[in-house]
C-alpha cells in the first residue's frame, strides 16, 4: 500500500549539497578526527596514514610549536614545555589534580582553572586542547576539501560543566563550531547499535586514559535512550601507569628523581602495563639520567594486585548506574568495551565477573567513539537520509543544585535528567528589607556545599525591602543539549523585576576568548577574514535551503502578507550573499531568522499533532 | 506552543492515574523525535531556540506522568488540592515508619543484607498495594476522594524514601 509521504521538518526534499562535518574524539592521550564518507563512519589519517594524534603539545623554543607524535619525541627532553593529558586539567583548579606533585609543569593557580607556564607565556588547558583541535581540524580539511559546516566534540559523560564548557571554548577557539558535545559513551553505543542492530539494555563500561564512564543504555528502533550515567573524571590508564611507576621505585630504592627522569619512568611504566596485555611478564630496564639503572620484572599477578583498588573504583559507580537506571545485572543484554585502559585483562575479568557475561570487544576501543561522534555530526549537519534517522536522549551526569542557608545544597535538577532539561525553584529572602541575594550555583550529589563543585555565584540585586520571607525569588535553571547550563533568577511579586542571567563561565571570559581568537587572526589577518566569509557564507546558504524547504512544504501555514514578508527576507539575503560584506549577510541572516520565527513555531505545532495522530514515524517516513 | 496546556493533553491522554506505560513510551518518543534539537540543529537560531523549548517541555511532561507518584502528585495539583497541606497522617503508619527508619540503621550498621532485603521486599509489597488504593483513589470521581489520594501520596512519599534509605544501606554493605 502506498503511504502518505511527510517529511520531518528541516528534512530536505530536494537533493542538496552535502555539508561535511566531523566527529572529534579529544581524548587524555590520543586524538581522532572522523566523518562520514558514502554512508561509512571513517577515522581520518593524516599524510603518514596515521590515525591517532596524541594529545601531546610542545611549546619549542623561538615560538616553535608542535602537536602530536612530532611533540611527544620532545617529552622526556623538555617535559616541562611538553603538555601531556591536557584533558586532566580542563576545567580544574590545582586541588583537583591528582599527583600534581610528580608533574614537571610550572602550575599557576588561577580563577576557575588552572594555567600553565610555558616558555610561550602562561597557557591555559583551554589554549593547549585548542592545538590538538586545530590540527585535527586542518587535517579534515584537507581530507574533505572544503569548509566544515561543523563538529561533534566528545567529553566523558560523568565531565561537569565547567569541563564541557571548557572543552566547548578550546573548540571555539580552534574556530570549530561545534554542532554538539557528545558523551563519549553515547558515542561508542550509536556506533556499536547502528553497526550491529542492537536492541534491548546495553552497557557502555569506557575506560580512557584518563576518565572513567558507565553509561547504561536502552537501544530500540532508532532512538537511543540513556538510562543512567557514573563515573570518575579523574580515572583512568595514567593512574595505572602511576601504580607502575611508584611500584618501580620502590623496587628499584630509586633516589627522588628529575623531572625527565621521573617522564622517562612513566614511559617505560605505561610500556609495561601495554606488554602485559599480551604477555604474562614484562621486563622494565632503563637508564636514568641521574646514572641509576632500573632492571625489574612486573608480572601480571603483580600488575593485577598493585591496580586492584583502580579497578574497584570503577566498579562502585557501575553497580550505581545500573541502581539509577532500576535495572539488575541480569537484564543487561551486552557491555560494550571501550578506550584503550579496556584492554587489560584485569579490566576485562572483573567486568565480565560483575555482568556475568562475556564483555564485547569487537570494535576497535580506541576509534569506535571518533565513529560514532562522526555519524551523529553528520546527522545534525543535516545529510540525514530517511533510512538513517534516529534519535538520541542524554542526561545530565551530576545534580545541580543551589546554596541554601547553613552551607547546604538544595537539588533542583536531579542526576540522570534527560536534556534538555529546565527546572525552576522559589526562594524567599532571610533578613526584613534585604535587597539583594547571592545565588550560588553548585553540581554534585553531596549534601554540603563544600563537597560539591561550585559552578557560578552571581547577585540579583534591586530586589525591593519586604519583610524577611515576603520575596519570592524564581530561580531557573536550564540545561540545553549539550548538557551546558545557564541560570536566571526573578523577584516575582514585585512588578519590578529584578532579573540577572549567567552561563557559568570557567577562567575564561568571553573576553578572553574573543582576545585569543583575534590574536590568532592577526598572524594571518586576511586568510582569517577570507575563512570567516566563506562560512557566513556556507551557513547563510544552508539557511535558505531550510527555508525554502519549509515554504515548500507547509506555505499553506502563512498568509499572502506573512509570505510576503519572508520572500523579501529570503531576497535580501541572496542580494548579500553574493558580495563580501560579512557584517550585512550576518544582518540577513538575523532578520530572516526572525522573519520565519512564527513559521517554525506553527510547523512544530503541526508536526507534533501529527506525531500524535496514531501513525508511527517510521510507517509515514517510507 | 501552548504553554498552558496540560502534561496529559500535550500527549493527547486522558487525564487520569491509570495510564499505559508502555503508550506513554511510546508518544513521548514519537514527539520528541519532531521537536527534539538534533533534528533542528542544522537550521536557524529561532527554530533552534524553539525546539529546545519545545523538547525540555516534552521531558517534563513524560518526567512527570511516567513515574506513579510524580503523576499522582500532578493530578492532585491540576485538581487544586495541595498534598503539604494534607491531613495528619494515622499515628500508627507514623510509628511504623520510625521503628523501620531505626531497624534500617540497625541492620545497616550491623551489615544484616538478608534482613534489608526481607525488609525491602515487605515495603515494595505494601507500597504496590497503596498505589492500587492510590489507582481507585485518583480516577474515582468527587473531592472526597482527591483528599484521600492526597494522604495516600504523603505516605507513600515517605515510604519511597525510606525504600530509598534500604537501597543505600544495601550498597553500603557492598562496598
Amino acid at each position: 500500500m502506498a503511504l502518505l509521504q511527510i517529511s520531518e521538518p528541516g528534512e530536505s526534499t530536494a537533493p542538496h549539497e552535502h555539508r561535511f562535518a566531523v566527529g572529534i574524539d579529544l581524548g587524555t592521550t590520543n586524538s581522532l578526527v572522523a566523518t562520514v564518507r558514502s554512508g561509512m563512519s571513517v577515522v581520518l589519517s593524516d599524510e603518514l596514514g596515521r590515525s591517532l594524534l596524541p594529545s601531546v603539545v610542545c611549546y619549542g623554543p623561538q615560538g616553535v610549536l608542535s602537536v602530536g607524535f612530532e611533540a611527544q619525541t620532545h617529552q622526556a627532553v623538555d617535559p616541562k614545555n611538553t603538555i601531556v593529558s591536557v584533558k586532566r586539567f580542563m576545567g580544574r583548579g590545582v586541588k583537583d589534580i591528582a599527583h600534581i606533585e610528580t608533574m614537571p609543569y610550572d602550575f599557576i593557580e588561577a580563577e576557575g582553572m588552572v594555567r600553565l607556564r610555558t616558555v610561550a607565556g602562561v597557557k591555559s588547558p583551554v589554549e593547549v586542547s585548542a592545538e590538538i583541535l586545530k590540527v585535527l581540524k586542518a587535517r579534515a580539511e584537507a581530507a574533505l576539501g572544503g569548509v566544515l559546516a561543523g563538529a561533534v566534540i566528545t567529553v566523558p559523560a560523568y565531565f561537569d560543566d565547567a569541563q564541557r564548557q571548557a572543552t566547548k571554548d578550546a573548540a571555539l577557539l580552534a574556530g570549530l563550531n561545534v554542532l554538539r558535545l557528545l558523551n563519549e559513551p553515547t558515542a561508542a553505543a550509536i556506533a556499536y547499535g547502528l553497526d550491529n542492530a542492537a536492541e534491548g539494555i546495553y552497557a557502555v563500561y569506557d575506560l580512557g586514559g584518563g576518565t572513567f564512564d558507565i553509561s547504561i543504555l536502552k537501544l530500540s528502533k532508532g532512538i537511543f535512550e540513556v538510562l543512567s550515567t557514573g563515573g570518575d573524571s579523574a580515572l583512568g590508564g595514567d593512574d595505572f601507569d602511576h601504580r607502575v611507576y611508584c611500584w618501580i621505585i620502590e623496587q628499584a630504592d630509586l633516589q627522588p628523581l628529575s623531572h625527565s627522569d621521573a617522564r622517562l619512568l612513566l614511559t617505560r611504566a605505561r610500556e609495561a602495563k601495554e606488554y602485559l596485555t599480551y604477555h604474562g611478564e614484562a621486563p622494565i630496564t632503563v637508564r636514568l639520567g641521574s646514572g641509576e639503572y632500573v632492571d625489574v620484572k612486573l608480572s601480571t599477578e603483580k600488575f593485577s594486585e598493585i591496580t586492584r583498588t583502580l579497578v574497584q573504583k570503577t566498579l562502585t559507580p557501575t553497580k550505581k548506574a545500573l541502581r539509577d537506571a532500576g535495572l539488575s545485572v541480569a537484564e543487561v543484554n551486552g557491555v560494550v568495551m571501550v578506550g584503550g585502559s579496556t584492554r587489560m585483562p584485569q579490566i576485562q575479568h572483573a567486568v565480565g565477573e560483575l555482568f556475568n557475561q562475556e564483555p564485547l570487544n569487537n570494535l576497535d576501543p580506541d576509534k569506535v567513539v571518533a565513529l560514532g561522534a562522526a555519524t551523529q555530526a553528520n546527522l545534525l549537519a543535516g545529510n540525514r537520509a530517511s533510512n538513517e534517522d534516529w534519535l538520541l536522549l542524554d542526561v545530565i551526569p551530576l545534580s545541580l543544585g543551589l546554596e541554601t542557608m547553613g552551607g547546604l545544597t538544595e537539588k533542583i535538577i536531579p542526576r540522570n535528567s534527560t536534556i534538555p532539561v529546565a527546572r525552576a525553584q522559589e526562594f524567599t529572602t532571610f533578613k526584613d528589607g534585604q535587597t539583594a541575594m547571592v545565588i550560588h550555583v553548585v553540581q554534585g550529589e553531596r549534601e554540603l556545599i563544600a563537597d560539591c563543585r561550585s559552578l557560578a555565584r552571581f547577585e540579583l540585586r534591586g530586589i525591593p525591602p519586604m519583610a524577611a520571607g515576603a520575596a519570592r525569588i524564581r530561580v531557573s535553571f536550564q540545561v540545553d543539549a549539550d548538557g551546558l547550563l545557564s541560570v536566571s533568577a526573578r523577584e516575582l511579586t514585585s512588578g519590578h523585576e529584578a532579573r540577572v542571567e549567567v552561563k557559568p563561565s570557567y577562567g575564561l571570559s568571553d573576553d578572553e576568548i574573543a582576545g585569543m581568537l583575534k590574536e590568532g587572526f592577526t598572524h594571518a589577518s586576511e586568510d582569517a577574514f577570507r575563512r570567516a566569509l566563506r562560512e557566513a557564507q556556507v551557513e547563510a546558504q544552508r539557511l535558505l535551503e531550510a527555508t525554502q524547504t519549509a515554504l515548500a512544504e507547509d506555505a499553506g501555514l502563512l498568509s499572502m502578507l506573512e509570505r510576503a514578508h519572508i520572500d523579501s527576507c529570503v531576497a535580501r539575503l541572496q542580494a548579500v550573499l553574493v558580495g563580501d560584506d560579512r557584517r550585512a549577510i550576518d544582518a540577513a541572516m538575523a532578520t530572516l531568522n526572525q522573519a520565519t520565527g512564527e513559521f517554525a513555531a506553527r510547523r512544530m505545532n503541526q508536526s507534533v499533532r501529527r506525531a500524535l495522530s496514531g501513525r508511527k514515524i517510521s510507517e509515514i517516513q517510507i | 506552543m501552548d504553554f498552558s496546556q496540560d502534561h496529559f493533553a500535550l500527549f493527547d491522554l486522558p487525564r487520569r492515574y491509570a495510564q499505559d506505560k508502555s503508550e506513554l513510551e511510546r508518544l513521548y518518543h514519537e514527539v520528541l523525535a519532531r521537536v527534539h534539537p538534533d533534528k533542528h540543529a542544522h537550521l536557524g537560531d529561532a527554530q533552534r531556540r524553539l525546539a529546545m523549548q519545545w523538547a525540555t517541555r516534552v521531558n517534563e511532561a513524560y518526567q512527570t506522568l511516567r513515574r506513579p507518584l510524580s503523576r499522582a502528585q500532578y493530578l492532585l495539583q491540576l485538581a487544586g488540592v495541595d498534598v503539604e497541606k494534607a491531613r495528619s497522617m494515622p499515628a500508627e503508619f507514623l510509628m511504623q515508619q520510625m521503628e523501620w527508619r531505626q531497624a534500617v540503621a540497625e541492620m545497616s550498621e550491623a551489615g544484616a543484607v538478608a534482613e534489608l532485603e526481607k525488609l525491602h521486599r515487605r515495603l515494595k509489597q505494601e507500597m504496590e498495594e497503596q498505589y492500587k488504593r492510590l489507582q481507585s483513589q485518583l480516577d474515582a470521581a468527587g473531592d472526597a476522594s482527591f483528599h484521600a489520594a492526597a494522604d495516600t501520596v504523603r505516605q507513600l512519599m515517605f515510604q519511597e524514601k525510606l525504600l530509598g534509605e534500604i537501597d543505600d544501606a544495601l550498597e553500603a554493605t557492598e562496598a
